[in-house]
């Protein structure tokens, strides 16, 4: 057990003044007036430059073999084709993977996957290009392919585990033990922008790439790897994305690489822009799981012991999913103390795309399985579902996770019991029963389900963000960061920031592209670390140039330097401070535009970078010690959903959510994370279904076989609140906390109310195992799970 | 083939292939870089246009069957400087995250509140099957509701 003496300590608390004029805001995305005239510019929008050439990627219909032959000279001659890439062309290291080297920019010839990329066309048009790529002929020795987790038998990474005490033993020995399995399915990203890059060639070899990237930093790395050119002729830019939601943290790489290589090679503007179906199946997904589970406890339904094996397919290489898999083992307990307990994780290996990040990055599907284990207890006890929950809370003593570290910012305790008011629950609970009772086909469900989420990388460098502040002479300010805006409002949260510093209206503040030219060796934009990261280093930037900007301020306007504010555009000295030239007029105000101007006439810089490491980050993966992160994200669901048990089909009546931001930086854009991170959750555990078919080739390319939720989809009654905070516990940016994840496992509540409707067609002397449905419920999930109702109730 | 194409009132002749999707017409041959391109079988709406004030999404639609109809881009809905009451709305909603579907939601939202002025939930859900990822459609529906009872003020 670790230990770190979380607490509030006054004197390093930075918090938003009481009147603030910018942090704490509902302050509108800075990109909002474009977005709505369609004239905010996303990598396909930009201007292209003069004899830009496109790229389209060629892979054989083959999941798995070894090609023999690959004949490209039809590819060649078709009209329109400037040059074909092959393996041959890559100067220096072919590898865009983000950490092991183990994936291609362009394979060697060995297929581990459908979509695997064996050339890449370059032609005049991106429709040339499409058409060429699909005239390539192969003989391959085709492989069977290993398509599902069960059949793997080979691992992108060790297995990992998390153990304490002797739970095998102990769940024998407690008063009831249950086991179960469950599968929970993968999700496409389908960030609406798909995939893109494009790729300036400039002076010698410099080379700038405009990409729709969480991570500038690595695709400057591996570009420059590639050609073996230094980093710092490298540039990567990217202003926004069209959504990213993970898909874009490291499977961005590829396709910024091969246009640099055609820019490269070409000498000429390249830019590749995935189709969709391409996308679809040439990037990975959300990994898939399964799930196995023991449990005991007592009368009470307190667990004594859990065992927990977890197993993912993680695709041909490891990708990210070391960290993926990590995090749903951090996530396996979510609020509930596991006194002995053992999570074990399987990272398969198999014969299909490699699967990434997407937004929660494992958490969601390490926590669902919680969530299983607390309805199971609840059906063979017969008790309400809620109560299995509140009572196995951590909570006093019971306060040490599974890695060993102690929770100290608890409060899942009082904003469980907000909801349980707010919504209703048991109200509703009765309203329910009584409908169940009266309705045969036709089945409600309500559940109330927790969130805590770990707030960090678990891989401890990554926690680091820089920040690039300028102030120019008319008092305008620049605002670089290394943080990527993908909707998520990170942009104007910094701007927000650095604007409350300065004491400026936050439309002075400047807010440019992410570039590597501006601040370097970032990490990406992931794991809800956004706003906490670059927000701090940002303020850390401005507060060094505000210093010396007080110097300058305060012999302008004769005073000491701890008098001098900066408020509401101004710079304010106390009222009968004079002048420097001791003027009767007393001047003891001047326009920050005017000080900027005086600073520069003083020869005082009016640029500073500021550097954000975050503090207590102790973990030790090889031990399994220390404290993998800064603080946790609460908050919790209530969902109310009604089920044809004749059909399957599914609706989502009514959705309760309260959600702990800290102290908000942004109201409207942390509601707006909530909102749309539960929808997302929603379609991941309902509609979402990924297939492939025994070739290993990805059956659902495309929105109109890949159901992503629409405006029907989303409840119709659905209330979302803020948990009322004095702030983070943890000193983070004006005591924020991290939006971008949390929300997407509130939609748990959604599964396991489906379960609810499901469970109350079984009598209750006939309660035992849980019928068995899987994620994401489709309605042939769901009808699946009646029938498994039907059985347990006939037994 | 010569194609006069009639976009936000002005005439733009394009020489493309009778068969080429009217989306990239738009936005590769003449700028239009509003209209989006998102799945390419018509299933998500971000290429959404006005053809004569009906909702068309023309990642699709060949560039012949939208000759001589009055096209509207997203680029056409604001008046100048002026924004429509719904891109207005959208801000104050704060409904944009990624922002990357909004303006094919804009033009299906128009042609909507054209045909049916006081929108129901329902009317909304049957209507708009434009796909946002970031998942804003409960401040779609806000928003939509705020513009119609607006409107509905403004007749009385």
């Amino acid at each position: 057990m670790t230990h770190r003496g979380l607490k509030l300590d006054p004197s390093t608390t930075v918090t938003a003044p009481e009147n603030s004029m910018s942090v704490g805001k509902s302050i509108k995305h800075d990109s909002a007036p474009l977005h709505v005239q369609g004239s905010a510019a996303y990598v396909d929008d930009i201007i292209e430059p003069k004899g830009t050439l496109h790229l389209a990627p060629g892979f054989a219909n083959s999941a798995r073999g070894k090609v023999r032959s690959m004949n490209l000279d039809t590819v060649r001659n078709a009209p329109g084709v400037i040059t074909v890439l092959t393996v041959d062309d890559i100067p220096g290291k072919n590898d865009c993977s983000p950490a092991l080297g183990d994936d291609f920019i362009l394979s060697p010839g060995d297929i581990q996957f459908h979509g695997q990329v064996l050339f890449a066309v370059v032609a005049e048009t991106r429709e040339k290009a499409r058409r060429a790529a699909r005239l390539a002929t192969f003989e391959i020795d085709e492989e069977v392919p290993t398509v599902n987790i069960d059949d793997a038998d080979s691992n992108v990474l060790p297995d990992y585990e998390f153990r304490r005490g002797n739970p095998e033993d102990t769940i024998n020995k407690s008063p009831n033990n249950l086991m179960g399995d469950f599968k929970i399915g993968g999700q496409e990203h389908f960030y609406l922008e798909g995939q893109v890059s494009l790729a300036v060639p400039g002076d010698a070899d410099e080379i700038t790439i405009h990409a729709s990237t969480q991570h500038p930093s690595e695709i400057q790395h591996i570009v420059a790897n590639m050609l073996t050119i230094p980093e710092a002729q490298v540039t990567c830019i990217c202003r926004r994305m069209g959504g990213g939601f993970g898909g874009k943290e490291s499977q961005a790489a590829q396709w910024a690489a091969l246009a640099a290589l055609a820019a490269k090679l070409t000498g000429r503007p390249a830019k590749m822009r995935l189709d969709r179906d391409d996308d679809m199946r040439l990037t990975g997904k959300r990994h898939d799981f399964t799930c196995n589970w023991e449990a005991g406890f007592d009368n009470e339904g307190i667990l004594h012991a859990v065992s927990m094996k977890l197993a993912s397919r993680c695709g041909n290489s490891a990708d990210l999913s070391a960290g993926v898999n990590d995090r749903a083992m951090f996530h396996a307990d979510n609020s509930y103390f596991y006194p002995e307990v053992s999570i074990h994780s399987q990272r398969a290996r198999t014969n299909t795309v490699s699967n990434t990040a997407f937004r929660g990055f494992g958490g969601p599907q390490g926590m669902i399985c919680s969530e299983r284990i607390m309805d199971a207890i609840a059906f063979k006890l017969g008790k309400d579902p809620l109560d299995i929950r509140k009572a196995n809370f951590y909570r006093g003593d019971k306060s040490i996770t599974p890695y060993g570290m102690e929770i100290e910012d608890n409060i899942i305790d009082a904003l469980v019991q907000r909801l349980e008011n707010t919504s209703e629950y048991r109200k509703r609970r009765d309203q329910i029963s009584d409908f169940n009772r009266k309705n045969p086909i036709l089945k409600k469900g309500i559940a109330l389900t927790p969130v805590k989420f770990g707030i960090s990388f678990t891989l401890k460098h990554l926690n680091q963000a820089g920040a690039l502040v300028n102030v120019y002479s008319d008092g305008s300010v620049q605002l670089n960061h290394g943080g990527t805006e993908m909707g998520q409002g990170l942009y104007i949260k910094i701007a927000q920031v650095v604007s409350q510093a300065f004491g400026i209206d936050v439309d002075k503040v400047r807010i440019t592209s992410t570039n590597t030219d501006k601040v370097p060796n970032t990490s990406p934009t992931a794991a809800s670390s956004g706003s906490d990261l670059n927000g701090m280093a940002a303020l850390k930037a401005a507060t060094k140039i505000k210093e010396c900007m007080t110097q300058v301020a305060a012999a302008q306007l004769n005073c000491n330097l701890g008098e001098i504010r900066f408020e509401h555009n101004q710079v304010l000295a106390p009222t009968g401070s004079k002048g420097a030239e001791g003027d009767d007029s007393a001047l003891n105000s001047m326009s920050f535009a005017e000080l900027a101007k005086q600073c520069i006439l003083s020869r005082v810089s009016l640029s500073s970078t500021g550097f954000y490491a975050t503090p207590d980050i102790t973990w030790d993966r090889e031990k399994s010690t220390g404290q993998p992160f800064l603080y946790f994200a609460y908050g919790a669901s209530c969902s109310e959903v009604t089920v044809d048990t004749m059909t399957g089909e599914m609706k989502i009546d009514r959705v309760d959510i309260l959600h702990d931001v800290g102290r908000s930086l942004n109201p409207a854009i942390d509601i707006g994370q909530i909102e749309g991170g539960f929808v997302q959750g929603m379609g991941w555990l309902t509609t979402e279904e990924l297939v492939y078919d025994k070739q290993g080739i990805l059956r659902t390319h495309a929105p109109s076989t890949y159901k992503i939720p629409t405006a029907s989809d989303v409840p119709e009654d659905f209330r979302v609140e803020l948990m009322p905070s004095d702030g983070n516990i943890a000193d983070t940016i004006h005591r924020s906390k991290a939006v971008g994840e949390p929300p997407v496992m509130l939609a748990n509540s959604v599964h396991c109310a489906i379960l609810d409707a499901i469970c109350s067609l079984v009598p209750d002397n006939a309660r035992s195992s849980l019928p068995q449905l899987e994620a994401p419920a489709t309605a042939e999930a769901i009808l699946n799970a009646v029938a498994s109702a039907q059985e347990i109730s006939s037994k | 083939m010569q194609y006069t194409l009639k976009v936000n009132g002005k005439h733009h002749s394009v020489d493309v292939e009778n068969d080429t999707p009217l989306l990239w017409v738009l936005r590769d041959e003449l700028g239009f870089k509003g209209v989006k391109f998102g799945c390419g079988v018509a299933a998500c709406g971000a290429c959404t246009v006005h053809l004569d004030g009906v909702a068309s999404r023309t990642c699709v639609l060949p560039v012949e069957d939208a000759a001589g109809l009055e096209i509207t881009t997203i680029e056409g809905v604001a008046d100048g400087e002026t924004l429509s009451d719904i891109q207005t709305a959208w801000i104050d909603h704060q409904v944009p995250q990624c922002g990357y579907c909004q303006s094919g939601m804009i033009m299906a939202v128009t042609a909507l509140l054209e045909e049916i002025p006081n929108p129901s939930d329902d009317d909304i859900d049957a209507s708009i099957t434009n796909i946002c990822r970031c998942g804003s459609y409960h401040r779609i529906r806000k928003a939509i509701h705020s513009v119609a009872e607006a409107r509905e003020k403004a007749n009385v």
